[in-house]
């Protein structure tokens, strides 16, 4: 009983990286119905800079907020120098150019910082909490972030202006305008924001898969499946699916089939959702009146 | 009466398709112009290119400012509010969020509140929905949303297009009571663009009539709607 809570533990708390990065996902295909492929691979080169700040003596969690804010530069950066270029492009030009910065950042960061594994710092004690025999402080810890970034998210398109702004532009961009809405900005606080979440996951995942630039490659499929399986237009049943993935794919991979078919079963999953719920668990319909 | 927005040439369209050829029109502060014409004739094009969303050359002059140059979010910042055809209200918003938008570009939060007190005098029907998606609102309920969301601006000057589009004749008759209030109360002048041309002719003082992309003929709106070759040609009725 005690290995079986294990692996739940385990598996929700990578179900919390899991459902970060679809909360990051999610954030951009709500504005611009496009999947980021470069999602994680901006995510990792983040953690690379957090890293980088912590050999550099920088305290974890100044390095931790100061990776966040820069991230959050580099996403709108990247957003008004790069993807704003393809705006009335076809979608499969848009796809190619997300695939482009996949292989752009990782060999970037490659060449920077080499291809060897790097340890990555936990902010939480080696210890487990309350001396509890079945979580590690580090999952409680993920578990903990994933909360608090949740909650975060939510206020922030809950109760600003500024949120209902960013919704108002995903939704309808031509009378956003009309409002007097900068409706392009609102695009680059997206990918602004995307970015900053990501960062959030790379961080978090990289004490357990260890810092190298393909570390994340496996983890986004990870996320899509969460965001796909949650519902792509909804930000919370991304979240929750990715907690999902996590807890099955771990409890599969213990259990059923082995660690090695673990992504095969996060990409059957995918496929199945697809095949029975497009719109994913908790995918909205919106009901209109014409 | 002093000139609000005086029009002179104005050329627009779509791509490389004119569909405005050069017009000529104004709307006094404090009055109502409406611009009448069959389907095709450039109406909608008119109060898209005054707002910057497509492509117009000539002078646009709104309180002696040019608006040819600017985005259509500084055009909406110098108080002009435009109700699109389709009212372009947020349909997966609530009531709420589509009133507070309508308000983005204001700082003035105690004069918001005054605003929104005095729209729900207005529609008290917005109240009574305010927490509702406004995709669920009939259609009535979403061209008076249209507007309250316009008047959140606290406009100067506000542009309809075919605000009687798709509802019965008892909800246009509302909606163009409270137009008139609007117009007489607030001293918002109105710019309007419909189909309906005796509805619009009634609460204008100045007509203007558009035959593809031209005017055809214009003046005040006695005049035009007493004319009866005039009536029969281009209204219809």
């Amino acid at each position: 009983m005690t290995a079986f809570l294990n692996q739940c533990f385990s598996g929700l708390a990578m179900g919390g990286i899991f459902a970060i990065l679809a909360l990051s996902l999610v954030m951009i295909f709500q504005a611009t119905a496009l999947l980021n492929f470069a999602q994680g691979e901006m995510a990792m080169a983040s953690t690379y800079l957090a890293w980088q700040l912590i050999q550099h003596g920088v305290p974890y969690w100044l390095a931790f907020v100061l990776t966040v804010i820069l991230s959050f530069a580099a996403g709108v950066l990247i957003e008004r120098l790069i993807i704003r270029r393809f705006a009335s492009a076809p979608v499969l030009t848009v796809v190619i150019v997300f695939i482009a910065l996949v292989f752009i950042i990782d060999s970037m960061v490659g060449w920077i910082f080499g291809y060897q594994l790097q340890e990555f710092p936990s902010p939480f004690p080696e210890h487990n909490w309350f001396n509890n025999p079945l979580v590690s402080s580090h999952q409680s810890g993920i578990l903990l972030v994933t909360l608090v970034v949740m909650s975060v998210v939510w206020a922030f398109f809950r109760f600003t202006t500024l949120g209902l702004a960013m919704r108002a532009a995903a939704q309808n961009p031509a009378s956003s305008r009309l409002v007097g809405i900068k409706v392009g900005w609102m695009l680059a606080l997206g990918w602004g924001l995307a970015a900053a979440i990501g960062a959030i996951a790379g961080m978090m995942a990289a004490p357990i898969v260890y810092l190298d630039p393909s570390m994340m490659s496996s983890l986004l499929l990870y996320g899509f499946a969460g965001a796909v399986l949650g519902g792509i237009n909804n930000p919370w049943g991304a979240v929750l699916g990715g907690l999902l993935v996590g807890v099955s794919v771990n409890l599969v991979g213990a259990y059923l089939v082995g660690t090695q078919l673990q992504l095969a079963v996060a990409l059957t999953m995918i496929i199945g959702i697809l095949l029975v719920r497009p719109s994913g668990l908790f995918g909205h319909t919106i009901v209109t009146r014409v | 009466m002093t000139i609000l927005l005086d029009v002179k040439g104005l050329k627009a369209g779509y791509g490389p398709v004119e569909v405005v050829h050069g017009l000529d029109f104004t709307v006094e502060d404090g009055g109502v112009t409406a611009l009448l014409g069959a389907n095709g004739a450039g109406k909608t094009t008119i109060l898209r290119a005054l707002c910057g969303m497509i492509r117009r050359e000539g002078s646009l002059l709104f309180e002696g400012r040019d608006l040819c140059p600017m985005t259509t979010e500084e055009i909406v910042r110098r108080g002009i509010a435009h109700v699109p055809d389709g009212r372009g209200t947020f349909t997966g918003l609530t009531v709420s969020e589509n009133l507070t938008l309508g308000a983005y570009v204001r700082r003035d939060k105690a004069a918001i509140a005054d605003d929104l007190a005095e729209i729900f005098a207005l529609f008290p029907r917005l109240k009574e929905r305010l927490f509702q998606q406004a995709g669920t609102l009939s259609g009535g309920e979403q061209q008076m949303l249209a507007i309250a969301r316009a008047l959140m601006l606290r406009p100067r000057l506000l542009l309809l297009d075919e605000p009687s589009f798709g509802l019965a004749p008892l909800v246009v008759k509302d909606i163009f009571a409270t137009l008139r209030e609007i117009n007489a109360k607030r001293k918002v002048s109105l710019l309007i663009v419909e189909q309906n041309a005796r509805a619009a002719l009634d609460l204008a003082d100045h007509a203007v009539l558009i035959e593809t992309g031209t005017v055809a003929l214009a003046g005040p709106a006695s005049l035009v709607s007493a004319d009866d070759a005039v009536r029969r040609a281009y209204l219809g009725y």
